[in-house]
């Protein structure tokens, strides 16, 4: 008889390591999260989910339960935490064949982290060289980008300097690499109180 | 690290991007007219400047999209990039 595959999140075999992180970064596993990818003009005015694409590079909004983030000039991710994947591609496709875009569902491409906490814009300095000054990557930016050696998407939600969150979409194949990476790069910050 | 300015994305690590040689070599017209030496001239053979050089970029990591840009290979600053679409120039 065959046994029944049972979903798992990448990242739990470092949860317990990661609930463990020192005083001033918390970092923990979104629940999973239906993605779609689309393409389509950005002139042809499209709302999807309450929401028009956002057309500024490096930015994102909300969008019905989850985020329209722009990708590209012509591309976008639409993230849904309450949408079944297939009906989340169903959804965006049906919006957007009238006018000539296509959406395909990549659910299964990346994984979602929040790392919030007075540390870290700090820690994630260490392996990403976007600007993140709280007055430049203000809650609303977002940037494909790499952090260490993985490639992500990362989202400012909360920009108080004090007490910064942040979204990171991440490949699953790549989610246990940048979960090491980040605890090494907390390491310092053991046995310590947050400074800022 | 250096940062390379991405005509969308704005400066990003080199790493983020992949080279795509010299621009502006013009597709063959009519590709089966040219015999083997033209097309591997067409093929293999491109100009190798000390200074400046106008080039295919391709921010791989990030928006994925290709540009143009003039960077002097000689001491690898970027003088400026540019869209494909568009021939507005950005400056770094
Ligand atoms: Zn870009």
């Amino acid at each position: 008889m065959a046994d029944l595959l049972t979903r798992s999140h990448p990242l739990e075999p470092y949860l317990t390591a990661l609930d463990a992180l020192p005083d001033g970064l918390r970092v923990t596993a979104e629940p999973f999260v239906a993605l779609a990818g689309l393409r389509v003009d950005p002139a042809s005015g499209v709302q999807l989910r309450g929401a028009a694409l956002p057309t500024t590079p490096n930015t994102w909004v909300p969008a019905g339960d989850g985020r329209l983030v722009w990708l590209g000039p012509d591309e976008w991710l639409v993230t849904s935490p309450g949408t079944a994947p297939e009906a989340l591609e169903a959804e965006v496709a049906g919006v957007l064949r009238p006018v000539g875009g296509v959406a395909v569902d990549v659910s299964a491409q990346r994984i979602g982290l929040r790392i919030s906490g007075p540390r870290a814009r700090q820690v994630l300095a260490k392996g990403c060289a976007i600007d993140l000054h709280p007055r430049v990557f203000v809650p609303g930016s977002s940037a494909q980008t790499t952090l260490g050696q993985a490639g992500v998407v990362l989202l400012a939600l909360d920009g108080r300097d004090d007490d910064a969150e942040f979204a990171v979409l991440v490949r699953s194949s790549f989610a246990g690499y940048l979960a090491t990476w980040l605890l090494d790069a907390c390491l310092e910050y053991a046995d310590s109180a947050p400074t800022s | 690290m250096q940062l390379i300015e991405c005509p969308w994305c704005g400066p990003r690590e080199e790493v983020e991007f992949h080279y795509g040689g010299q621009a502006g070599v013009p597709y063959p017209e009519d590709p089966a007219a040219l015999d083997d030496v033209q097309w591997a001239q067409y093929v293999f053979f491109r100009d190798n400047p000390k200074g400046r050089f106008e080039e295919r970029w391709s921010h791989a990591a990030g928006c994925r999209r290709w540009f143009n840009a003039v960077r002097d290979t000689a001491t690898y600053r970027f003088e400026r990039v540019q869209r494909p679409d568009t021939t507005q120039a950005g400056t770094r």
